[in-house]
């Protein structure tokens, strides 16, 4: 089968998910279509040349409806012959997108794709495009459907990570995105520009360098009332998982991943396209994965999807020098890390969405380019990353440098 | 027309009066609905009729539909070679084309003109296809009828209101509003209906027709359209996929899911109908509803329900196990030995069913204690408006409570509930016997001590008996009358006819350890302290009976009826068995408990832990210092059938040795007597769903693995092997 290469990935920077966040002001199409054309000038690319540009974005209704990703393709001028697709696998879209595109190329369809995501929370509120899974009382009876925040609580109570626990890596992710904030670690970051050329935004404006156990430890755990009170998601829980005597509900604003504003672009190709191109790789997609997995506890897809890609490509844990889990809530990599010993020191190493947010369909593209900019800066090898996805999924991309 | 009378006043308005021969209640038969088809076909059809008033000639509307109507639509799909499910969908929309055409009175759809003003008038309670009817018609009038109630109680049985009104309902109060008639059966008095938006109008009883027909007269054509069939109808709350609406629907299912332990198809399926009608237009949204109807009286948990809940609780209450030949012999005066909880509770029953009582205790204090307990119950009757003080301070005039036994002359009936010891009430039984005529009955209240033995300190076996109560007396509906070896009919008659005094629900059984509730329950607590013993995390055996439908896991339950009963059950039992009492590591957990003096929630400290206001706080985690848990925990389901199986076996034991006469009985006695999962019907409902064969097979796996307590009974053994079903087997005697 065809290699499939990375020859490039940037990401804008993540802006406060509020009308206060600078962002706030840049519709979609056109966050979307900066990503494309900063691709573009990165790598000085002939746009006509692109098989296809797959965009991941979650909540797709209204300015983020109707096929975002040929609505960006129009709006960055590029050439008509590129289509559009708009992709949604909930937080992992952005992955999956560049997943679907390495396949793409691998199956011999065309062999230079653009994939990558967008998400205008403060514009386009999560949630706003409905859905079946927790309102068709058939699917949602079946399936124990609870909001993510009760079942990032059960894993946490399942699996013993304690208020502290979750606390404490939500305060080390702080700690950590502020250092590579600082440091200037994020290659793949651009600048956001209007359209006279003024900067917009130029850094992530979420992270919050002075969290501490003390300023976290004055929140309130968010689901407590909707589990144990009105409407009781904890019995639902426990339906499914009869031997939880209660849910000990730890997740609050501040060690979940924040709202924001973002979106990101990485450009693949095949060895052959690469040369046509020009362009050097910087990594090989050495394996995609993805995965169903339990619904009503909903986050533990990284787990079972990250022994799926393992077998797939012949590898084991300790192949894998840098992991990026994406931070959802601090159970999520913390059960990651738990199951697999997966050393915190290799793990989401410059922070992650609960320092710097989680722009929902752009998360999975960016964590892909954290990887890549890690492992060059680290002079690492091999990076596994990996998404738990709402309904009970999971996706994962492994990559390698090249 | 036999059913619904037809009459054409002088104004012009059809009066269509529904009157089921025969019966006190109005209830919705075949005939009943094509009659009704009939009537308003004629109103609708005749020039002369200006306006349509629909009533009853009875003091109520209706009780709602003769659920009979399901088996034998099912038996004549069958006959004739169909599927169940085309007969069930057909009949149901037959119901949804009749309330259509109500609803629609003949008017142009297009231009909602011409219709006929249709105004239901019910004189009292409306329950039902009762309340349905009055949902299609224009405008609702209640007579002001302190007796009346209204609601949809198809929920309680098993189903959901399925001839529209589910749809019209949430359509006129949104799924919030409509949620109590719908989710909870709620039946309301006239005022709360009104408030809640159910009803129009209350009206004084003898201007109610004359009410209806003036508002039916004067009615115009924007009048008579509904909401949902004018132009930018919305519902109230918003529909699923509006902001607010959503919220609702996705609480409302973690709410009805949680509260009903996922036990239950009938809440899920009417969930299933309100949210996907709410999607579609009306006519849509009814086809979609008759769907989900047709599915959940599919189910055989409804199906059991309704057999168990409705048809046989009620067969019971009217006699079906009372001797046939014994004339009426209602209680007039009843003396209760014992004024404590059980006897104060006994006596409270009684005095509100019309009774006269006597309440006897050692001394007058004691006496007084228990007339004061009555009296309270009675005052919180009259905070809840559940009776008016008159009423009140005349029940308190019938009730004498003292230490003299000569204040039992002239009772009929005495109701012994003194200590559980035999020699107290041997003197007991002497000295009340002693002043009472020679007819009347002597009845124990006992709950462990044998009948046929206590039934020796009588002048005369014959006229003994068990009347068990269960605690609290005026919450719970079962009442377990036990014969001893020489009991004669007339006390089993006298019994009953007490019992239906009381508006209970009577089982009749045979004397034997523990009767019938009893002895089916205990095991359930014992399996779970055996469980404990081996390991098997707590919540897991608590969550597990809750999603069996059980109102409270057996270690809750162990707390709430206190360890140290459990402790002297255990004590008792084995002295009474000897050798032949069977092992179980159980007991050491209950010994544990008791020695550390946990004794459950009155001590606050039990299976669980209690904050100082005595409420739970968690499980108590010592218990696993002496028995900690095991690293590998069994599925669910074993949990489940473990605990499912030491009550249903015994049951099964209870009908080999004739300590169980009727399987009706047991079944609606389990349901009623211990909460035993409504949802299955009772124990011999849940045999006959999941197929005695795999019951069987159930049983020899766990036989296997836990013990021979798991043993299929010979009599489970045989049903499975002649391939019979508890049920098919009691109804071809019955035809026998």
């Amino acid at each position: 089968m065809t290699d499939v290469y990375i020859y490039d990935a940037v990401r804008s920077p993540r802006g406060k998910g509020k009308a206060d966040g600078s962002l706030h002001e840049v519709t979609a199409v056109r966050m979307a279509a900066n990503a494309l054309n900063e691709l573009k000038s990165r790598t000085n690319l002939d746009d006509s040349l692109v098989e296809d540009v797959i965009l991941g974005c979650v909540t797709g209704v209204g300015e983020q409806g109707a096929c975002l990703a040929r609505s960006a393709v129009l709006y960055a001028g590029w050439d008509q012959s590129v289509p559009g697709l708009h992709i949604n696998r909930f937080c992992a879209s952005g992955m999956e997108a560049v997943n679907l595109a390495a396949n793409q190329i691998r199956g011999g369809a065309g062999d230079i794709y653009v994939a990558g995501g967008v998400e205008m929370m403060s514009r386009v509120p999560m949630s706003s495009d409905g859905g079946a899974l927790a309102v068709d009382p058939y699917l949602a009876m079946s399936s124990y459907f609870a909001p993510q925040g009760v079942s990032a609580d059960l894993i946490a109570t399942k699996y013993g990570f304690s208020r502290d626990d979750v606390d404490a890596y939500a305060v080390e992710s702080q700690k950590r995105a502020a250092k590579a904030r600082g440091e200037g670690r994020f290659t793949s970051l651009f600048t956001v520009r209007d359209q006279n050329g003024l900067t917009i935004l130029d850094h992530d404006e979420f992270i919050r360098p002075e969290t501490s156990m003390q300023t976290l430890g004055a929140l309130k755990p968010s689901f407590k009332d909707m589990g144990e009170v009105m409407p009781g998601f904890d019995k639902v829980m426990m339906l499914r998982y009869p031997e939880v005597e209660r849910v000990n509900h730890v997740h609050h604003a501040g060690n979940s991943s924040g709202i924001v504003d973002g979106a990101a672009a990485v450009l693949i190709g095949s060895k052959e396209a690469g040369e046509r191109l020009g362009l050097k790789p910087r990594a090989r997609i050495r394996a995609t994965a993805r995965i169903g997995s339990e619904p009503a506890i909903m986050l533990t897809g990284p787990v079972p999807v990250t022994e799926k890609i393992l077998a797939a490509s012949g590898m084991k844990i300790g192949d894998i020098d840098l992991f990026e889990v994406n931070e959802a809530f601090a159970a999520v990599p913390l059960l990651f890390m738990q199951h697999f010993g997966v050393d915190h020191g290799v793990a989401n190493v410059n922070g992650g969405a609960i320092a710097m947010g989680h722009p929902l369909g752009a998360t999975g593209a960016m964590i892909i380019g954290a990887a890549l900019d890690e492992m060059e800066r680290a002079d690492k090898a091999t990076a596994l990353a990996t998404l738990c996805v709402a309904g009970g999924m999971g996706a994962a991309t492994i990559i390698e440098r090249v | 027309m036999a059913i619904f009378n037809y009459k054409v006043d002088a104004d012009g308005v059809a009066v269509i009066s529904w009157d089921l021969p025969g019966a006190s209640m109005n209830v919705m038969t075949e005939e009943g609905i094509a009659e009704i088809d009939a009537a308003f076909d004629k109103a609708l059809g005749d020039d002369a009729v200006k306006a349509i008033v629909l009533t009853s000639a009875k003091k109520d509307f209706a009780g709602g539909m003769d659920l009979k109507i399901l088996g034998r639509a099912r038996a004549a799909a069958e006959a004739a070679g169909r599927p169940a499910a085309e007969a069930i969908f057909e009949g149901v929309m037959r119901m949804h084309r009749l309330l259509r055409k109500i609803e629609l009175a003949g008017m142009d759809f297009k231009t909602k003109k011409g219709g006929k003003p249709v105004a239901w008038a019910a004189p009292g309670t409306a329950a039902g296809i009762g309340l349905e009817l009055g949902l299609a018609c224009h405008r609702r009038f209640v007579a002001d009828n302190p007796k009346a109630k209204i609601g949809l109680p198809e929920i309680l049985v098993g189903i959901f209101p399925g001839a529209g009104g589910t749809t019209r309902l949430v359509r006129m109060l949104g799924v919030m509003g409509a949620s109590p008639f719908l989710f909870e059966g709620k039946m309301m008095a006239p005022k709360a209906a009104k408030a809640a938006g159910a009803i129009d109008e209350i009206v004084a009883p003898d201007d109610l027709l004359s009410a209806a027909k003036a508002w039916a007269l004067s009615a115009t054509d924007a009048d008579i359209v509904k909401p949902w069939d004018a132009k930018g109808y919305k519902m109230p709350g918003g529909a699923p996929y509006q902001p607010a609406g959503f919220m609702t629907m996705a609480g409302g299912i973690a709410m009805i899911h949680g509260r009903t332990q996922g036990a239950y198809p009938a809440p899920k399926a009417l969930m299933s109908a309100i949210y996907e009608g709410a999607l579609v237009d009306f006519d849509t949204a009814i086809r979609i509803e008759a769907r989900w109807m047709t599915n959940v009286m599919l189910e055989p948990s409804s199906a059991a329900m309704i057999r168990s809940l409705f048809l046989n609780k009620e067969a019971l209450e009217k006699g079906a196990v009372r001797p046939k030949d014994v004339p009426e012999m209602k209680v007039k005066k009843l003396g209760v030995l014992g004024a404590g909880m059980m006897g104060a509770g006994i006596a409270y029953v009684s005095l509100r069913a019309g009774i006269d009582v006597v309440l006897m205790d050692r001394d007058q204090a004691a006496a007084d204690k228990g007339l004061a307990t009555i009296t309270g119950l009675l005052d919180s009757d009259v905070k809840a408006k559940r009776l008016t003080g008159e009423a009140r301070d005349e029940a308190l005039s019938r009730v004498t409570a003292t230490p003299d036994y000569k204040a039992l002359k002239g009772a009929d009936l005495i109701v012994e509930a003194v200590f559980e010891d035999a020699g107290v009430k041997e003197k007991v039984t002497k000295l009340a016997e002693a002043e009472i005529p020679e007819d009347a009955i002597f009845a124990t209240n006992t709950s462990t001590l044998p009948i046929s033995e206590l039934a020796k300190a009588s002048r005369n076996a014959e006229r003994f008996i068990g009347i068990h109560f269960f605690s609290p007396v005026h919450r719970m509906m079962l009442v377990e009358i036990i014969k001893g070896e020489k009991t004669g009919d007339e006390a089993v008659a006298k019994a009953l006819d007490f019992v239906r005094q009381l508006r209970k629900t009577p089982i009749v059984v045979n004397d034997a350890r523990f009767f019938y509730a009893n002895r089916c329950i205990i095991p359930y607590g014992g399996e779970a302290a055996r469980m404990v013993a081996e390991g098997v995390e707590p919540a897991l055996i608590e969550n597990a009976a809750k999603q069996l439908g059980f109102p409270l896991g057996p270690l809750q339950l162990g707390d709430e009826t206190s360890i140290d009963l459990a402790e002297k059950i255990m004590r008792a039992t084995k002295e009474g068995m000897g050798k032949d009492y069977p092992e179980n590591p159980g007991d050491d957990v209950v010994q544990a408990l008791f020695d550390a003096g946990r004794l459950g929630r009155k001590t606050r400290a039990g299976y669980f832990d209690y904050d100082e206001n005595g409420k739970r706080t968690g499980l108590w985690r010592g218990i696993h210092e002496q028995f900690p848990l095991a690293e590998v925990q069994p599925d669910v389901t074993e949990v489940q059938h473990r605990l499912m199986l030491t009550q249903v076996l015994e049951a099964v034991k209870a009908l080999e040795e004739g300590v169980l006469e009727d399987i009706r009985e047991g079944d609606v006695g389990a349901i009623l007597g211990w909460g035993f999962a409504p949802w299955s019907g009772g124990p011999f409902s849940w045999i006959d769903m999941l197929g005695p064969k795999e019951v069987v097979r159930i049983c020899d796996a766990l036989a296997q693995k836990h013990g021979a307590r798991f043993s299929a009974p010979k009599l489970l053994r045989d049903v499975a092997d002649r391939g019979e079903s508890f049920y098919g087997r009691a109804e071809a005697s019955n035809a026998a």
